[in-house]
C-alpha cells in the first residue's frame, strides 16, 4: 500500500508541467540520437548532462531518463531500415530487422520494435517498482564466478541449438573473442595484441565501429552485389490492413518479447552486463525455444521483439544498481551516475530513504516516459516507410556517408574510420563465405565482460575451476550452459546410435 | 538588382574585416583568449572517476561562463593514459587541448618508456585536489582496528583478496605497501574502475580494498562496510573516529593528485589564461562543496609550484615501481 502511495507522489511530480515537457523533450531527441548512426544514448546524456544545470535536479534526471528511453527506441529505426545499427543496443535488431525490411516488410519490423520495446520498457519498470530494494542484493550477489558461468550461458545459446553450421559458429565467436582482446589488459596493466605496433590498437576496438564496419559496409556491399541495386525494400506501403495484420502476427509472438523483457531486465540489473549483452542473450533464447529457429537472420519477427524488448528492458534494470548500490549497469548509466554527484545527489543504498521525491519521481518519469516514446515512435513510421521509398542507388550512398560519420562521431578519430572500413570488407568476405556473422558480434560484446570475470575467479579460487560449479548461483547456470553447449554433440551421437540399434534390428 | 547585391555584399566583408582586425588588435592588447572549443582530455573512459572530474569542471566552467569558447570532453582511454599522453604530446594545437590527469601521469611514461613522454614537459596549468585512500574491510568480518584487520589477513594467508583497481595502480601500490609493512601475503585482485572495486566488498567477494573515500561513501553510509584507517597525514574530517597509518606508527601518506595540465608546447599566454580560469573554478562554491563530500584534500597548486611537486612525486612513483618490479632502476 504504502508502494501506491509513494508511486502516486511520484506521479505527481512527474506530471508538473516542467517535467512533463521535459519527459516529452527527452523522448524525441532521444530517438534521434538513437537512430543516428554513431550517436548513442550514452553520448547523447554525456552531451546533454551539463545543461541539466537549469532546472531541478529531479527534473534533469527525469530529462535525461527520457533521452536514454527515446534512445532505446530510435535504435531499432536505423537498424530496420538503413541496416546500421543506430546504438551498439540495437545490434541484435539488425539481424532480423533488416532483412524483414529487404523483403518489404519494413512496415512490420518498425511496429513490432515499437510495441516490443514499450512490453520491454512497462514489464521493467513494474518489475523495479516492487522489487527495486530486494534486487539490489541479487546484483551484489554476483561476483566473477556468477557473471563467468552467466556468460557461457550467452555463448552456449548461440552454439548450441543453432541450425547453422556449428563448425563455423565457433570459428565465427573466436575471430571476435580475439578482436575483443585487443587493447589494455586489466589483470596485467599491460596492453596486448597491439597489432603492427599501432597506436590505435592501445585501445581495445570500440563496438560501434565494428557494428557499423559490418553491417552498414559489410552488409550493403552484399546487399548491393545480390540485388544488383533491385530490392524490394521500397516496395513497402501502408494500409489499414496491413497494420491489423501486422499486430496479429506481434501478438502471437508474446513468447518471445515477455522472455527477452524479463531477461533483459536481470541482465540489466548486473553490473558490467548493460543493454547490448542483454538484447544479445535475448536473441539466442528467443532462437533457442522459436519454434522456427530455422527463420532467424531471414526475417523472423521473434528475432527484432525478443532484442527490442530487452534492451528496453535492461535500460531500466541498469539504472537499479546505478541508484541503490551506486554502480552504474551500463555506460549511460555511469554518465547519468556522475550528472546525480553534480547535483549533489549521493547514489548508495540510502539514496531510497534520503531522497524519495527523487527516486518515486524518477520511477513515475519512466513509466511517463515509455508511454510518450511508443506513441510518438509509432507516429512517424510513416515518415520512416516513406524514407525508404527512396531508390536504392540513393540509399547506398547515403548509409556508406552515415557509416563514415557515426563511424566517426563514437570515438573522434580517423584511425577508426579506416578500421572501420577493413571491418566492412572483413564482414562482408564472411558472409560471401557464408559464415554467421552474428556470433562474431557476440564474441565481441560478451569477451570483454567474460575474460576480466574468469581470470578474476580463477585468481580468487587459485586456479580451482570448481569454482564455477560449487557456488549456488554459478553453479546450475555453469551446468545448464554445459548442457546446451554439448546439446549438438549429444544429438548426433544419440541418432547414431539409433542408427545403428535400427539398422542392427 | 545583382550590383546592389554584390555593393551590400562588399560592404559587409569590410565591415567584417575592419570589426575583425580590431577585435584581433583589442584582443591582443588584453590577454590571449581560446579563439575555438577547448579539447578537455580525459586519460580514462567515459563514466570513470576521471571522467566525472571532467564533466563537473566543464559544468561549472559552463555555469560560471568563466571560458569565451566551449570545453569539450573527450575521453581517451587506451593503455592506462598512454593514448591520452601520446595524443597530447603530438598536439598540432597546444593552445586549446588541456587534459586532466592522475597518478598514471607519471607511471605510466616510466612503464612504457617507447612513448617518449616526459611528464614534466607538460603546462603546469593546476593541481585541484588530491584524492585520499582508505582501507576498508566488510562489517561482517567484525573487524574495527587495523590490528584485528592484520591477524585476521596473517590467518587467511594467500586466501586474503584485496580488491583494487588496475594493476601497478594506486590500489596496487597500497596493497603491497600493506604486505611488505605488515607481513601479510594478500592477493591482490585487480579491477577496471573503483565503483566495481566497491561492490567486490560489498558483495563480500573480496576481504578488503583501499578504496578512495568517493567509491566506497554510499556503502559506507548504509553501514555496509567499515573504515580501518587512512593514507593520510591527518585524520579526514568526514571520519574522525578512523586513525592514520602515520598514527599507527607506519610513515606511509599517499595521495592521487587530480591535475589538469596543458600540452607540452602551450603558449604563455594561452597558460596564464587556463590557470586564470581554474583558479575561479577552484574557488567556486560547486568545486569547494564537491572536495568537502568526497572527502578530498590539497590546496590549489600552479605554475611552479606545480612542477615542484611533479618532480617529487615522480621520484616517489618511480621507486615505488622500482620496488614492486615493475621497472627497471
Amino acid at each position: 500500500m504504502e508502494l501506491i502511495g509513494l508511486l502516486s507522489d511520484g506521479f505527481l511530480v512527474a506530471f508538473e508541467p516542467l517535467n512533463l515537457g521535459l519527459i516529452v523533450l527527452g523522448v524525441v531527441v532521444g530517438l534521434f540520437v538513437g537512430a543516428m548512426p554513431g550517436l548513442g544514448s550514452v553520448n547523447g546524456v554525456a552531451i546533454l548532462l551539463p545543461m541539466t544545470f537549469l532546472v531541478p535536479p529531479a527534473s534533469a534526471i527525469m530529462f535525461l531518463a527520457a533521452l536514454y528511453y527515446g534512445a532505446m527506441y530510435g535504435g531499432a529505426i536505423s537498424s530496420i531500415t538503413l541496416g546500421i545499427p543506430g546504438a551498439s543496443t540495437a545490434v541484435a535488431t539488425t539481424f532480423d530487422g533488416r532483412p524483414l525490411a529487404m523483403s518489404g516488410e519494413a512496415d512490420k519490423a518498425l511496429i513490432a520494435a515499437a510495441l516490443a520495446s514499450f512490453a520491454g520498457g512497462t514489464i521493467s519498470i513494474v518489475l523495479f517498482t516492487l522489487f527495486a530494494p530486494p534486487l539490489a542484493s541479487v546484483a551484489l550477489d554476483f561476483g566473477d564466478p556468477e557473471i563467468f558461468s552467466l556468460m557461457i550461458l550467452a555463448f552456449a545459446t548461440f552454439v548450441g541449438l543453432s541450425g547453422d553450421d556449428i563448425a563455423k559458429t565457433i570459428f565465427s565467436i573466436c575471430i571476435g573473442m580475439v578482436m575483443s582482446a585487443i587493447g589494455f589488459d586489466i589483470i596485467s596493466g599491460e596492453p596486448r595484441l597491439v597489432l603492427f605496433d599501432l597506436i590505435g590498437f592501445q585501445s581495445k576496438i570500440n563496438f560501434l565501429v565494428l557494428a557499423i564496419g559490418i553491417y552498414g559496409i559489410g552488409e550493403m556491399m552484399w546487399t548491393i552485389e545480390v540485388s544488383r541495386g533491385d530490392n524490394m525494400m521500397s516496395k513497402v506501403t501502408v494500409s489499414v490492413e496491413r497494420v491489423m495484420n501486422n499486430l496479429k502476427i506481434i501478438w502471437g509472438t508474446w513468447k518471445a518479447w515477455l522472455m527477452g523483457s524479463v531477461l533483459g531486465f536481470f541482465v540489466g540489473i548486473l553490473p558490467a552486463a548493460g543493454a547490448t549483452p542483454g538484447s544479445l542473450m535475448a536473441y539466442g533464447v528467443a532462437k533457442m525455444t522459436s519454434r522456427e529457429p530455422h527463420m532467424f537472420g531471414k526475417g523472423a519477427v521473434e528475432g527484432v521483439v525478443a532484442p527490442e524488448a530487452a534492451n528496453n528492458a535492461a535500460s531500466t534494470g541498469s539504472m537499479l544498481p546505478m541508484l541503490t548500490l551506486g554502480i552504474p549497469g551500463s555506460p549511460t548509466t555511469a554518465v547519468l551516475l556522475g550528472g546525480m554527484v553534480i547535483w549533489g545527489l549521493q547514489p548508495g543504498p540510502r539514496l531510497f530513504v534520503t531522497e524519495t521525491d527523487f527516486v518515486w519521481g524518477l520511477i513515475a518519469s519512466l513509466y511517463a516516459a515509455n508511454l510518450f516514446a511508443v506513441i510518438i515512435n509509432i507516429a512517424f513510421i510513416p515518415l520512416f516507410l516513406w524514407f525508404l521509398k527512396t531508390p536504392f542507388t540513393i540509399l547506398a550512398p547515403l548509409i556508406f556517408v552515415l557509416s563514415m560519420v557515426g563511424g566517426y562521431a563514437s570515438t573522434e578519430r580517423m584511425f577508426d574510420v579506416w578500421l572501420m572500413l577493413i571491418l566492412g570488407v572483413g564482414g562482408y568476405l564472411l558472409r560471401k563465405l557464408d559464415y554467421p556473422v552474428a556470433p562474431a558480434v557476440l564474441a565481441i560484446v560478451l569477451g570483454p565482460i567474460a575474460e576480466p570475470a574468469l581470470r578474476q575467479s580463477l585468481l580468487i579460487s587459485g586456479g580451482d575451476v570448481m569454482v564455477f560449479f560449487n557456488r549456488p548461483i554459478a553453479g546450475p547456470i555453469t551446468i545448464i550452459a554445459l548442457v546446451l553447449l554439448f546439446l549438438p554433440a549429444f544429438q548426433l551421437v544419440w541418432r547414431r546410435m539409433r542408427g545403428k540399434g535400427q539398422a542392427a534390428g | 538588382m545583382k550590383t546592389f547585391v554584390r555593393k551590400l555584399l562588399g560592404v559587409g566583408i569590410t565591415v567584417g574585416l575592419v570589426s575583425g582586425f580590431t577585435a584581433i588588435a583589442g584582443k591582443t592588447a588584453l590577454a590571449w583568449e581560446p579563439v575555438k572549443p577547448i579539447q578537455f582530455v580525459v586519460m580514462a573512459g567515459k563514466g570513470g572517476g576521471a571522467d566525472k572530474l571532467a564533466r563537473l569542471i566543464q559544468s561549472i566552467i559552463e555555469k560560471h561562463k568563466l571560458s569565451p569558447k566551449p570545453v569539450t570532453p573527450i575521453n581517451k582511454p587506451g593503455g592506462s593514459g598512454a593514448e591520452a599522453l601520446v595524443y597530447m604530446k603530438n598536439h598540432k594545437d597546444a593552445d586549446h587541448a588541456i587534459m586532466v590527469t592522475l597518478n598514471s601521469f607519471y607511471t605510466t611514461p616510466m612503464r612504457q618508456p617507447k612513448l617518449g613522454v616526459d611528464p614534466l614537459t607538460f603546462a603546469p596549468i593546476a593541481r585541484m585536489a588530491e584524492d585520499t585512500f582508505v582501507l576498508w574491510v566488510h562489517k561482517d568480518t567484525g573487524i574495527k582496528t587495523v590490528d584485528e584487520y592484520v591477524k585476521a589477513a596473517k590467518a587467511a594467508g594467500n586466501k586474503w583478496i584485496m580488491a583494487g583497481t588496475g594493476k601497478a595502480s594506486e590500489d596496487n601500490l597500497l596493497a603491497d605497501f600493506l604486505n611488505a609493512a605488515y607481513g601479510l601475503n594478500m592477493k591482490y585482485v585487480p579491477y577496471k574502475g573503483g565503483g566495481k572495486v566497491a561492490k567486490q566488498l560489498a558483495g563480500k567477494h573480496a576481504n578488503s580494498t583501499v578504496n578512495n573515500p568517493s567509491e566506497a561513501l554510499g556503502f559506507y553510509e548504509a553501514g555496509t562496510v567499515v573504515p580501518l584507517a587512512s593514507f593520510t597525514d591527518e585524520r579526514l574530517p568526514m571520519f574522525k573516529d578512523t586513525p592514520t597509518f602515520k598514527e599507527l606508527g607506519q610513515d606511509f601518506v599517499y595521495y592521487m593528485q587530480r591535475s589538469v595540465v596543458g600540452a607540452p608546447g602551450m603558449s604563455k599566454d594561452a597558460l596564464a589564461f587556463y590557470q586564470g580560469v581554474f583558479k575561479k573554478v577552484y574557488e567556486s562554491t560547486e568545486w569547494q562543496t564537491y572536495i568537502k563530500k568526497k572527502s578530498l584534500q590539497g590546496d590549489l597548486l600552479q605554475g611552479d609550484a606545480l612542477v615542484t611537486y611533479w618532480k617529487r612525486e615522480n621520484e616517489v612513483h618511480r621507486k615505488m615501481l622500482v620496488k614492486m618490479g615493475a621497472i627497471k632502476g
